[in-house]
């Protein structure tokens, strides 16, 4: 760990060493570099096969041979809880890849050209944000016929794209009216060319902060879609479709929801440490506002 | 202070109109044919074409879109398809559940978490502070369905002190009250951090400020200081902050209503949409954007009454 960490402090000036200043910061890197570990090497450590059925042996409690009991199918919990944080960092992180993505395009061109596309578009962040998220993704995932991965990805992304471009637009109309994006049109550079040179560069700082506080929202998001059985398709192990299964069983079975909420706390609670770390190490002025789910 | 609210309600009534917008055009690419999705795949083509006949769906997109919008302000929400009960009945009895769980939830939220943010800042560094901060954070980060679970399974199914699931008998409030307060507990925990986490960070701000070197300096007590100067003008933001939570609020009760299979709006539509029952999904979520919608107003409104400069932008 500690040539690890001089490692990567040699080029990450300062960053790493920042976020391992605080007792939080620490605990998240550590809860994060975890999930990830587990989620590449799901494979290798998980007990048995996630999806292999016995029903012979279905709800057992924790045994030698099945650490975390077995569910109502009779699948090694262990297993699929380790499985399941593949689930869980494969629907995230592209779902706020892909709203950051949307939000920062369709933000710089609302702050940068102002006047009625601007309003145009403003109008289509507030009309997505009138519907309150879970609802939203609810009726969406519904009206499509079910959820894959890719849906639940698309859906998700709907859900933050609204909020990013705001914070992207204010922004980028704040740097348009600054002198180097008038020296660069008065030097007869194309609007293209000031939008990625200038403004772009300059109005996406906060959007990267904001998606990586976002990380744990989205997985709880994402736990409670496939909690309510919109998410991932079965047999595939998602936390949120094992919570449900181990809530269904909680009065005969209660380590079911014990362990998965455990996983699924576990993920939340480090990206939020770590994300509010990098926050601090990035952007100190705005450590004291807590951040609205 | 007139201009302002005139020109939130026209924003806010945009807005509604163009989620009214949006929804109706979701519903309009739905795949497959509403009809066969309303009456099963087996049912036979004169069903369907008079359910079309009934439904309108054989009328033109613009005349169905009008009819919408024109029923949608008229407060018909259409009726239910498995019971034929207006919707509007059926949003309206659930309604009063989910405003009481997410007003009752804040309010026990607002009470805790404000004192415990003011004596976090006050005691700055101490342990009583440190610990308040981790669990702030905890709490606010667990999903709230988890927070639901666990509540379940502790005071309900281990301990057997509260009733695990439904709302109470209806009329009788004691019962009602009694099967309240898990759910309420649930949704409460995790704005009890919000709220102390923020309450701390704004009373430690205005305890640098210059009002309260002079309160210290008349030799006003500590306490006094802390309670009556600092608080008092940090209630501000926090009163704003409470006010924009509620619109979050109301989304994020359906998980609780749904784990303690407890009626309200979200378990409403959340039922509908599994039974495919579209109709009582659509004027649910139509409720459901009206209310946001409204909550998201009046939150932004009292914000502009305390703070002038909001109203500018």
């Amino acid at each position: 760990m500690n040539i690890l960490n001089r490692l990567v402090k040699s080029y990450q000036t300062g960053m790493l060493r920042r976020i391992l200043s605080s007792f939080s910061g620490t605990l998240g890197l550590v809860l994060i570099a975890l999930i990830i570990l587990i989620a590449i090497f799901a494979p290798q450590l998980a007990p048995h096969n996630p999806t292999d059925i016995d029903v012979t042996n279905r709800l057992a409690g924790p045994t030698a041979k099945h650490p975390f009991g077995t569910d109502h199918l009779g699948r090694d919990l262990l297993s699929r809880l380790i499985f399941g944080s593949r689930i869980a960092l494969l629907v995230s992180l592209p779902a706020i890849g892909l709203g950051v993505i949307v939000g920062i395009m369709l933000g710089t061109i609302a702050g940068y050209s102002g006047g009625t596309l601007d309003n145009i578009l403003l109008f289509m962040f507030d009309t997505v944000r009138a519907f309150p998220p879970l609802l939203l993704a609810i009726t969406i995932i519904t009206l499509t016929g079910g959820a894959n991965m890719l849906v639940l990805i698309i859906v998700l992304g709907i859900t933050r794209f609204p909020g990013y471009g705001r914070l992207v637009r204010a922004q980028s109309a704040q740097v348009s009216k600054r002198e180097f994006v008038m020296a660069s049109e008065a030097a007869g550079s194309t609007t293209t060319r000031t939008l990625f040179k200038h403004i772009f560069p300059n109005s996406i700082g906060p959007v990267f902060i904001n998606a990586a506080m976002d990380i744990p929202v989205i997985i709880t998001f994402a736990a409670a879609l496939s909690f309510l059985g919109l998410g991932v398709p079965p047999p595939i192990p998602g936390w949120g479709r094992i919570l449900r299964s181990g809530y269904s069983y909680i009065r005969t079975s209660p380590w079911m929801v014990t362990f998965s909420a455990i996983f699924l706390v576990m993920a939340t609670l480090g990206f939020t440490f770590l994300g509010e770390a990098l926050r601090d190490a990035l952007d100190p002025k705005l450590k004291k506002s807590p951040q609205l789910q | 202070m007139a201009q302002y609210t005139f020109r939130r309600f026209l924003t806010a009534l945009a807005t509604v109109f163009g989620a009214m917008v949006l929804l109706f055009i979701m519903i309009q690419f739905m795949p497959g044919n509403p009809a066969t999705i309303l009456l099963g795949p087996r049912a036979s083509p004169e069903i369907i074409a008079s359910f079309e006949e009934k439904m309108g769906l054989n009328q033109p997109i613009y005349v169905q879109f009008g009819k919408f919008m024109f029923n949608v302000f008229q407060g018909d929400l259409g009726r239910d398809v498995l019971t034929h009960r207006p919707v509007r009945e059926l949003v309206l009895n659930a309604l009063p559940y989910t405003i009481v769980l997410a007003f009752t939830g804040m309010g026990v939220a607002a009470l805790i978490g404000i004192p415990l943010g003011a004596f976090a800042a006050a005691y700055r560094d101490s342990l009583l502070d440190k610990i308040t901060g981790v669990l702030s954070v905890s709490f606010i980060t667990m999903p709230s369905f988890v927070k639901a679970i666990v509540l379940l399974l502790v005071f309900a199914v281990i301990l057997r002190w509260f009733p695990a699931t439904g709302g109470g008998e209806p009329g009788n409030i004691l019962d009602q009250l009694y099967h309240l307060i898990l759910p309420m507990t649930a949704i409460a925990i995790g704005w009890i951090g919000y709220i102390a986490r923020l309450t701390r960070a704004v009373v430690l701000d205005e305890l640098t400020e210059d009002y309260v070197r002079t309160a210290r300096a008349k030799g006003v007590s500590e306490r006094m200081t802390l309670y009556k100067h600092a608080l008092r003008s940090a209630m501000v933001p926090v009163v704003s902050f409470i006010g924009v939570g509620f619109g979050t609020l109301l989304g994020g009760t359906v998980l609780t209503e749904v784990v303690f299979n407890r009626p309200g709006l979200g378990t409403l539509i959340y039922n509908a949409v599994k039974a495919r029952n579209f109709p009582v999904a659509e004027g649910g979520l139509i409720i459901a954007v009206f209310l946001y919608a409204f909550v998201n107003m009046v939150a932004d409104l009292s914000h502009g009454f305390i703070d002038p400069r909001m109203r500018t932008e």
